[in-house]
């Protein structure tokens, strides 16, 4: 974490399964919306943008939009998006994106993978606290549910 | 980030106050106010004659909290993911 503390989030999951697996669950749009919770509608390319509803209950009208930067196969995987664009009566186009990276590296157990998304400052202090103000309550018990439905449902 | 730090002792203070031992001019502070306002950091208060500025107690913490906020959701996702490669892998 070497940034601004309020610049960036840095997460590391290490997975068991092949960095080739891991790399078509995130890269894979359909694979990809399974575990993230998302209809998108076309398949990643670099520098295109795809976008799709969010599939989690009482978040369907929020239409995620995530334009690829950068795939180099089974390392590295990058998109910018909006962060908490979920009011539907708001343009966020003309908004400064924050950039998600996913990085992918061989262990013996399988593939660790590191996630940064970065250019939080960027974004108007006011905006981030509408934003939060909307997710609280609702978004971390969806997403609970959907972590219950992929284990159940494999 | 110097008025910031001014503001931070809890204090209400004027821009002529904001301005002593500043090397900015009472424009470029006005200036620099107008921003911090805008990026919802400091609030402005008027106290009869003079506009006094403090700063917005909870505005950094809110910042830090929308953060962790995002950074649970990446948890959850992230979460969701092993689960779905680990299971996937064993069939």
């Amino acid at each position: 974490m070497a940034a601004s503390s309020t610049d960036r989030i840095e997460k590391q999951v290490d997975l068991q399964a092949s960095i080739s697996r891991v790399w078509r669950a995130l890269t894979d749009h359909r694979e990809f919306g399974q575990w993230f919770g998302v209809n998108l509608e076309l398949p990643f390319r670099t520098g295109e943008m795809t976008r799709g509803n969010i599939t989690y209950p009482g978040y369907e009208h929020v239409v995620m939009e995530v334009t690829v930067n950068e795939m180099k196969p089974e390392e590295r995987f990058s998109f910018f998006w909006h962060p908490f664009a979920v009011d539907p009566a708001v343009d966020y186009s003309h908004e400064e994106q924050t950039l998600v990276e996913f990085t992918l590296d061989a262990i013996p157990t399988g593939t660790r993978l590191t996630v940064i998304e970065s250019g939080f400052d960027k974004i108007p202090a006011a905006r981030r606290d509408e934003a939060f103000r909307m997710n609280e309550g609702g978004w971390t018990e969806q997403v609970k549910n959907i972590e219950k439905y992929v284990i159940e449902s494999p | 980030m110097k008025l910031l730090a001014k503001l931070s002792e809890g204090r209400s203070l004027s821009i002529s106050r904001l301005a002593e031992d500043s090397p900015l001019t009472r424009q470029a502070i006005t200036r620099h106010l107008l921003v911090l306002q805008t990026a919802g950091l400091v609030r402005g208060v008027r106290q009869g004659r003079e506009n006094l500025f403090q700063l917005e107690p909870e505005a950094l913490d809110e910042a830090r909290q929308a953060l962790d906020r995002i950074s649970r959701q990446w948890d959850h996702a992230l979460a969701s993911l092993k689960a779905f490669v680990e299971n996937d892998e064993a069939d």
